[in-house]
């Protein structure tokens, strides 16, 4: 339980310091795309990010009642 | 190979619903425009719906013919799954409807009297409120061989009108929604430009099989909690 808060943590923090260092390169290609178009791949990653969220539960759900289940 | 490669199709599936939703080429539709990406969302809920309902009135027969309780888990589990996947399409679908149907020079709650009389809306309306029942229904019944038995009769009749319900009526009536000459969705040739069909056919599998997933988390979870009934 310990060990899942402290990688819920570190995620956060990783996640954290991506949008900064997007933040910092204006110039960067990345920071170019997610401009481009309407701005439309922010929607996208938006989008991702909760679907990535999404997925992510089912799967920790999934391995929970595995283990459940070889009790 | 991997009992769980469904499960990852499903999430391939969705990502690339999602990115190839919002940036693959659409035709420039008058009025609908952008929002024609909604078929890839608001449609694909009613497909896994439909899907999902199939899936359950089978387990419901296999029930009946084995009066194996744990067919009736399934059953009601998909069943459940299905109606979420229905509200999902509803709640879409009003969006939807409010920017398209809706007379953009009255404030939106003027044509509300308009939309809400839409066949097509009454028909889904119908199917699903059958379908509460059905959870009503089950939950009413103490007995457990009798809950089963009832509710798996009941799914069938449920499934019966479900059909008529969301697609005969409808049709003949006169709706705004489209979807309602021809073989809608599945006419290779007039209905959806084939750079759509490109996206549409994976987003149903990939919402269907998502619906799926989440489904059997819930009946391992029953099987779990009914251990001492079934064994």
């Amino acid at each position: 339980m310990k060990n899942v808060f402290a990688r819920s943590i570190l995620f956060l923090v990783l996640a954290m310091c991506t949008s900064v260092a997007v933040g910092q390169t204006p110039n960067s290609s990345m920071e170019n795309l997610m401009r481009s178009n309407g701005r439309i791949y922010v929607v996208i990653a938006v989008i991702l990010t909760i679907l990535g969220g999404l997925l992510f539960y089912l799967v920790r759900l999934d391995r929970k009642i595995s283990r459940m289940e070889k009790q | 190979m991997n009992k769980n490669w469904w499960k990852i199709l499903s999430a391939v599936l969705l990502v690339y619903t999602i990115v190839a939703g919002l940036l693959g080429p659409v035709p420039a539709l008058p009025l609908l425009e952008e929002t024609i990406r909604n078929l890839y969302f608001h449609v694909c809920m009613w497909f896994a719906m439909m899907i999902l309902f199939t899936v359950s009135v089978v387990y419901s027969i296999q029930y009946l013919r084995t009066l194996d309780l744990r067919f009736d888990i399934y059953a009601r589990h998909f069943a459940v799954t299905a109606i979420v996947m229905g509200l999902l399409g509803y709640a879409t679908g009003a969006i939807w409807a409010s920017y398209t149907w809706a007379d953009p020079n009255k404030p939106l709650v003027n044509s509300f009297s308009t939309i809400a009389r839409d066949p097509k809306l009454i028909g889904a309306a119908i199917a699903l409120l059958v379908y509460f029942a059905y959870l009503i229904l089950r939950d009413a019944i103490l007995d457990i061989d009798k809950r089963a038995r009832i509710s798996a009769v009941y799914n069938i009749f449920a499934y019966a009108i479900l059909f008529p319900a969301i697609w005969i009526l409808p049709r003949i009536l006169p709706s705004l929604h489209p979807g309602n000459d021809g073989n809608p969705a599945l006419d290779v040739k007039n209905d959806i430009s084939s750079s759509m069909r490109l996206v549409f056919y994976p987003a149903i599998i990939g919402w269907t099989l998502l619906g799926v997933w989440i489904t059997t988390l819930k009946i391992r979870l029953q099987l779990l909690a009914d251990k001492k009934l079934i064994a």
